[in-house]
């Protein structure tokens, strides 16, 4: 076993117990937290495919700005646990369900021997030198340059709808205007006088 | 060099990459603390001369052992946990916040060839890391079960990954110009270009042709180190030392040390990036890391500078400046760049 299968088998671990944790702990912060140490340590392992650029990307969106804002709603609700544990029974046979269906899928990928795979190609190996995030950004922006756009386009239809949903004007609020306080001038707020001095 | 390692690596065998690694972290590491504990003194000597004071002077000449004093309390101190808090994760909110700050350096060129790890998304991998930074806050806030701690960490969350978005988009310009994100590359593509030929190198660096990049990547590295006047996070005045009320001893230090170090940081990258390295600013002198150390003393001057100098802004005007006016700005230069590189005109050919 080589160092990289070793580093492979840690950083596995890791990832199981903490995604277990993240359906099992009590806490929903904790579970919150434990969510961000499967990101981390599933870069880690992108990074032993030489896919540094998903990685990276993966720990710069998911953990530096996805959960960091889960984290500040988590935090902020009141969470009732009783109140969610309620309809787990009724909830099982739906979840047992998709759980299952998960399982076989994996199990179809992992054993793909067994269901002639083998006959796509390898990748070839990757030569020194190569650079993920080069080849990324090259096929990104020629071959699929249409499907990439239109991404995007989505993309600024989502935040464009939550910016209008979330934007509500409320009658009768004393609001400040930024813009106007920077522009003020001495002359707007101070009015020097020049008068006599008076006598007793 | 090499004949001095040789007697020394077979000693080791085959676990002397391991061991090489670890002595280089170190002599990154260990000078960096040493600046980070003397960057606390200076601060308080700046900011003392700026506000007509002499600042410490009383321990050891001068007051120079002033921050191994202060270090030495500060371990002697006893960590006090509170009953409420959750205790994993206190103990884990000052780990998290010192870990990124320095793991961030590993990518860091100093010289020519001079870096731990010279990686081909380094640029990439510091965003990344620095983003991790804001968990240390968030943790300490949300585990010390107490008001003003947590009011502290939810300004974090929304204020540092809100200038992290400006921060992105000035990054975005630097490695558009450059043409990569090695951070040694795009040192190299600062020394070159007409001015560089007529002996200005200072002309040719990044600072010059992205200007209100450089500027707003400042401002925004003083708000993601969460200083003033952007400090908020800790704001005295409102919430009492924010996330660091129920931190006492080394675990309060360690806080300390991450601002300080994020600093270093900040003052180090914008260096790299948009003020050429280690590149000398006249052609004639040789290049070298003097450059580089002088560059990251002068940006964490201004750091000081700007902390005597304005007042802290308030919590809604911080918001408005990083998403109405930051990013906008940046964006606009984003394309405005992209299109001048296109272009006839273009100076990176």
């Amino acid at each position: 076993m080589d160092f990289k299968t070793l580093v492979f088998y840690i950083l596995s671990a890791i990832m199981v117990f903490a995604a277990l944790r993240v359906i099992t702990s009590r806490n929903p912060v904790h579970a919150a937290l434990f969510l961000v140490l499967s990101f981390v340590t599933a870069g880690g392992i992108w990074l032993l495919l030489a896919a540094e650029f998903l990685a990276i990307v993966l720990v710069m969106v998911y953990v530096g700005a996805v959960m960091v804002l889960f984290l500040f709603v988590v935090m902020m609700l009141d969470i009732n646990l009783d109140r969610l544990r309620e309809g787990f029974w009724s909830y099982l046979p739906v979840g047992a369900l998709i759980g299952i269906l998960l399982v076989v899928e994996m199990a179809l990928v992992l054993g793909g021997r067994y269901f002639g795979l083998e006959a796509m190609p390898e990748p070839p190996a990757v030569q020194a030198g190569y650079s993920n995030t080069r080849e990324l950004g090259r096929l990104l922006y020629t071959d699929y340059v249409y499907p990439f756009e239109l991404a995007s386009l989505l993309l600024l239809v989502a935040m464009v709808v939550a910016v209008s949903l979330t934007l509500r004007k409320r009658k009768g609020l004393r609001q400040v205007n930024p813009s106007d306080q920077v522009a003020v001038k001495r002359g707007d707020r101070v009015e020097l006088v020049s008068m006599p001095a008076e006598k007793e | 060099m090499e004949a001095l390692l040789e007697p020394v690596s077979q000693f080791f065998g085959p676990a002397w990459p391991v061991v090489w690694t670890l002595a280089k972290i170190v002599a990154i590491i260990a000078p960096l603390m040493l600046g980070v504990a003397y960057l606390t003194l200076a601060e308080r000597k700046v900011i003392g001369y700026m506000q007509v004071r002499i600042g410490p002077n009383r321990v050891g000449p001068k007051g120079l052992l002033q921050p191994i004093a202060d270090g030495m309390k500060l371990l002697f101190k006893e960590i006090i946990v509170p009953s409420g808090a959750s205790k994993g994760l206190f103990i884990l909110g000052p780990i998290l916040a010192i870990a990124p700050s320095l793991a961030a350096w590993s990518v860091v060129p100093f010289n020519e060839g001079m870096v731990l790890a010279n990686v081909n998304a380094g640029l990439l991998l510091l965003l990344a890391i620095t983003s991790m930074e804001v968990y240390g806050v968030i943790i300490a806030g949300w585990a010390s079960n107490s008001k003003y701690p947590f009011l502290g960490s939810m300004r974090a969350a929304a204020q540092m990954v809100s200038y992290e978005v400006a921060m992105g988009f000035a990054l975005i310009c630097v490695l558009l110009i450059s043409s990569s994100l090695n951070l040694s590359d795009i040192v190299h593509s600062q020394g070159q270009g007409r001015f560089h030929e007529m002996g200005l190198s200072f002309l040719s660096w990044n600072w010059l042709p992205l200007l209100p990049m450089f500027i707003v990547f400042l401002i925004s590295g003083i708000a993601e180190t969460n200083r003033a006047p952007f400090d908020v996070v800790e704001g005295e005045s409102e919430v009492v030392a924010g996330h660091m009320v129920e931190y006492s001893g080394m675990a309060f230090a360690l806080f300390f040390l991450a601002e300080y170090a994020n600093m270093f940081l900040v003052s180090v990258m914008t260096a790299v990036l948009f003020m050429g390295g280690w590149l000398s600013p006249i052609g004639a002198i040789p290049d070298g890391f003097h450059w580089l150390a002088l560059k990251t003393a002068f940006f964490l001057f201004v750091f000081l500078w700007v902390r005597a100098t304005f007042p802290r802004f308030r919590y809604d005007h911080i918001m408005r400046l990083g998403w109405k006016v930051f990013i906008p700005i940046t964006l606009v230069w984003v394309i405005v760049v992209a299109v001048w590189m296109m272009s006839p005109l273009s100076i990176w050919k």
